[in-house]
């Protein structure tokens, strides 16, 4: 490409092999420091979760110190809350998304809400916990678990809705057009089309939802407070995984850190599996 | 697929059925709740209610059973009489355990160090800064310490601890008391602040010279030395049960109104002077004589059979005379003008 | 049956009446009724924010966000300290968690032999799904001490204290710092970034890199030309979820951070952020100046985030349809 009769040594085509060459070392290098640090963490968990691994995990409830117990009660109302919280968040993130992604564009209004469902994705989450405190559980004296699902909810709805409103944003316009002119009206182009294909994108959302709230702790202090037997019962305290990891991962007791690191490690696994399942879905629909 | 789901979901919610209305529910401090769990435990196995201890922090507790969202509240702060009258609280006490300075020397083994309250006050403040210190050399005579600048390590997050620690540096150093005082979160003037009990155990191993302040059980744990604190009567008393047990039998508890004793700095050659009690906090006057009935019979329950396990845990029981002292006094909470539980 | 040239078209039920336009209004109420649920979520924290807070501010007014002292003995309220740490912290697990998510990104979509791509990918997203208390204990028993023993303790031994270099990095040497903290938070913070920046590089239709290919580029030239400014707009949703997450994680930086209420004055001080403050006393706060004092520090945490969030926008540009 160079016809200088000087031939420097890096010429232009050379250069851009070399430039294209540095940026797959960084970016390999950006990876491998990822998956490198996961690894980290994974094996302190395996290692510290592994050993406590054990059928009460699953049969019994927590332990005091010295006792015998496991993490019945807390995986019940994990998945309680969890699901609850889930299922609130999914259907208002995916429908507030919708709305800023397909029917706010001319709207005044649509900068605001997308603003400041920015500002609540960055809400510490024990202030959230505070706001349901006073809503849900002073007025009716009592924590529940419902409050707890409550508050799940509300640190994942922004998560879902951002990311919805995202992928629906990047779907071409050509699929909308086809749609309308076979005749669809505009709800039922975005339902059967925009959002099948962006299915992928809508299970990632969530995905990244139920992430941020399966691990969080500090709004279930002041919402479901935490329960040390098993409940279904949600207008009672119940437990959670990160409540009793919470309390035992800072006790004294040998015992009961073990089993704050299986519980940890069980919310890890928890979440790669919904990852797993998810996207297997998601491909499965694309089918 | 996902109708179906949203379908069994909803059918879940609405058909959620045991209702455990017969659950008693407490909330409060993090040092007692070990021993409350298990105490509940084995409560429960014997056939009694189920209780249900969460820790969530004195201040957790005291605003709870103000807000009427358990059944009673836990703190190992107690509040003034008069901050009792106000809310119409009783506070009794349930068990006992000491706080024990840390340290992290090289060569040093545990209960050879000795310390004061005016040291230990010196010291938190920043004013002492090395440990080979004239000031700490005059109170162990013949202990080689080293040359090594003190990094103070105290609790970033709010707790009984620090309020019992501080409580002990107000009472005996002059210093501490006029520039920053006691309670359980202060404007510490030096130092690294780690989180819980386990944060400042974890600092203190891992910061050679440091010094710390734990709660009893964690000072048992391997990896950090602690010190011995001398009490009021001037002797170095080792800290274990034996010693904290012998701060509470020398407490005014029946002369002290709303029971606000702090076990700091008590007479008594044995006493441990860093002690505390923790508290329970219930209303004087019940809406509900049932729940409250409840609380009351499972605290008697303790009283009378729960001491092995305290022990076994590292707390200490309250001694039997106390205990008789404030079952007399459960008479006062009553509904509709009854006392709700009459122990036998 | 749809009259040519009509932009709506419309389906009418056995009775004449538009049941398409019936269906569509429903779904759109819906719609909005659901963005109106975020958006009164929203109001209603900010006005139980003010109104718990507007003890503390009144009573300190401006002070209350420039000074140093924290004394809850006293009553005296200060939120600079911590104000400080969360901007600091913020600021610098963005610094390094960019890159390395675009990187990630980049690499999983465009390098990344497709046989171990799905498991790459997959661990990326697992980071995300780890409690944030694991990052706490992590950061904490093996982060910590390891930082100590090789960057802290190697660095105090060979920087001069008075240079610059050395003022900047001098702290006790235990590995409980603000930079610790940014690096937790920027592994925290990495996934959810690298994830997104994944799915919206995934869109970018084929045929518009295969142009790119076509006229010889090579696939830096393609990803720096093309298709990164093809998704930079939705990108910016990538950055708020990283920034948001950076502002107001609580449990992983309480544990490292070393917890102190006064000014970071290096890099290797410890300090505090306001989440770290309000989930290390809230519990216990009992007076009500100082349950006051931490509802204000969230009211500014709020501010903060709004602050941040604008600013972000006006750099990068309206998102324009």
């Amino acid at each position: 490409m160079s016809t200088s009769a000087k031939a420097p040594l890096f010429d232009r085509h050379t250069r851009r092999k070399l430039v294209n060459y540095l940026f797959v070392a960084i970016t390999s290098l950006a990876t491998a420091v990822a998956v490198i640090a996961l690894l980290l963490i994974l094996v302190s968990l395996f290692k510290n979760g592994l050993g406590g691994m054990s059928w009460h995990i699953f049969t019994m409830d927590q332990p005091s110190p010295g006792g015998e117990g496991g993490l019945k009660n807390a995986i019940i109302g994990s998945l309680i809350m969890c699901s609850l919280g889930m299922v609130m968040a999914v259907v208002i993130g995916i429908l507030a998304g919708t709305w800023l992604a397909e029917y706010g564009s001319g709207s005044k209004l649509a900068p605001v809400v997308r603003f400041l469902n920015d500002v609540l994705l960055s809400a510490p989450s024990i202030l959230v916990g505070l706001f349901v405190y006073e809503m849900l559980v002073r007025p009716f004296h009592g924590f529940s678990a419902l409050a707890g699902a409550v508050s799940l909810a509300f640190l994942a709805t922004p998560v879902v809705t951002r990311t919805t409103e995202d992928i629906l944003r990047l779907q071409a316009n050509h699929l909308r057009e086809a749609g309308m002119a076979l005749g669809a009206g505009k709800g039922l182009v975005i339902r059967a089309i925009i959002w099948r294909a962006s299915s992928t994108g809508l299970v990632t959302g969530a995905l990244l939802g139920f992430a941020r709230i399966s691990g969080e702790t500090a709004p279930l202090l002041f919402t479901s407070l935490g329960n040390a037997y098993t409940s279904w019962d949600l207008t009672q305290p119940i437990g959670s995984l990160p409540k009793v990891i919470f309390d035992f991962a800072l006790s004294p007791y040998d015992d009961l850190r073990q089993v704050a690191w299986v519980g940890a490690l069980l919310i890890s696994i928890t979440v790669l599996s919904a990852n797993i399942i998810g996207r297997a879905l998601a491909r499965g629909s694309h089918k | 697929m996902f109708r179906n789901f949203v379908i069994a979901v909803g059918a879940v919610a609405l058909t959620a059925g045991v209702a455990q209305a017969d659950t008693v529910t407490g909330a409060g401090a993090t040092f007692p709740a070990p021993v409350y769990t298990a105490w509940s435990q084995a409560y429960r196995a014997s056939g009694g209610d189920a209780l249900n201890y969460q820790a969530i922090g004195s201040g957790g507790g005291i605003k709870n059973i103000k807000a009427k969202t358990v059944d009673f509240g836990a703190s190992d702060k107690p509040l003034q009489a008069g901050d009792l009258a106000a809310a119409g609280l009783v506070q009794f006490p349930t068990v006992i355990g000491g706080v024990v300075p840390i340290v992290n020397l090289p060569g040093i083994q545990s209960g050879q160090v000795k310390l004061s309250g005016p040291l230990l006050g010196d010291i938190f403040l920043g004013a002492i800064r090395s440990w080979d210190d004239p000031r700490i050399a005059k109170l162990n005579p013949g202990l080689k310490l080293p040359r090594l600048p003190i990094t103070v390590v105290h609790r970033s997050d709010g707790s009984g601890t620090s309020f019992i620690f501080t409580s002990y540096l107000a009472q005996t150093s002059q210093p501490w008391s006029t520039k920053v005082g006691a309670s359980d979160s202060v404007n510490w003037p030096t130092g690294l602040g780690g989180k819980g009990n386990d944060g400042v155990d974890a600092f203190v191993k891992q910061t050679v010279g440091s010094i710390g302040y734990v709660e009893y059980a964690y000072a048992r744990k391997g990896g950090v030395s602690f010190t011995l604190v001398q009490n009021k009567a001037g002797q170095f008393p080792q800290p274990e049960a034996p010693a904290f047990a012998a701060a509470a039998a020398g407490a005014p508890w029946g002369r002290a109104p709303g029971n606000y004793v702090l076990l700091i700095n008590q007479p008594g050659a044995k006493s441990w002077p860093i002690s505390g009690a923790t508290f329970i906090l219930l209303y004087k006057n019940q809406d509900n004589a049932q729940k409250a009935a409840n609380v009351l019979k499972f605290f008697d329950w303790a009283y009378k059979n729960g001491d092995a396990t305290a022990a076994k845990l590292d707390y200490v029981p309250l001694p039997a005379p106390v205990k008789n002292l404030i079952r007399k006094q459960w008479l006062q909470i009553q509904a509709g003008g009854k006392p709700v539980y009459i122990s036998k | 049956m749809t009259p040519a040239g009509e932009t709506a078209p419309r389906i009418t039920d056995s009775r004449g009446v538009i049941r398409a336009g019936r269906q569509d209004a429903i779904f759109q109420g819906l719609c909005f009724s659901a963005a109106m649920v975020l958006m009164l979520t929203l109001v209603g924290l900010l006005i139980s924010l003010v109104i718990g807070g507007w003890p503390a501010l009144s009573h300190f007014g401006l002070k209350f966000f420039v000074s140093r002292e924290w004394n809850p003995v006293t009553d005296e309220y200060g939120a600079a300290g911590p104000i400080v740490g969360t901007l600091v912290t913020a600021v610098l697990a963005m610094a390094m968690a960019l890159p390395l998510a675009v990187g990630i990104a980049v690499f999983l979509v465009e390098f990344c032999p497709k046989a171990i791509a799905g498991w790459v990918a997959a661990s990326v997203e697992l980071l995300a799904g780890i409690p944030s208390i694991v990052y706490g204990m992590w950061g904490l028993f093996v982060l910590a001490p390891w930082f100590a023993e090789h960057v802290q303790t190697p660095l105090m031994l060979a920087l001069d204290p008075d240079s610059f270099w050395g003022k900047l990095l001098t702290g006790i040497p235990n590995g409980a710092n603000i930079f610790t903290a940014s690096l937790i938070l920027a592994l925290m913070v990495l996934p959810y970034i690298a994830t997104v920046f994944r799915e919206l590089l995934l869109t970018v239709p084929t045929y518009v890199r295969e142009a790119a290919y076509g006229m010889g580029c090579t696939p830096f030239e393609v990803v720096r030309s093309i298709m990164l400014p093809y998704i930079k707009r939705s990108g910016i949703g990538a950055v708020m979820l990283g920034l948001g997450r950076a502002l107001g994680e609580t449990m992983a930086v309480t544990f490292i951070i070393g917890n102190s209420h006064d000014f970071p004055t290096s890099l290797f001080a410890s300090g505090s952020t306001i989440a770290s403050t309000i989930a290390n006393e809230f519990a216990e706060a009992t007076g009500d100046m100082h349950s006051s004092a931490l509802i204000a520090l969230g009211l500014v945490l709020f501010v903060i985030t709004f602050a941040a969030l604008a600013a972000a926008r006006l750099l990068i540009g309206k998102e324009t349809h």
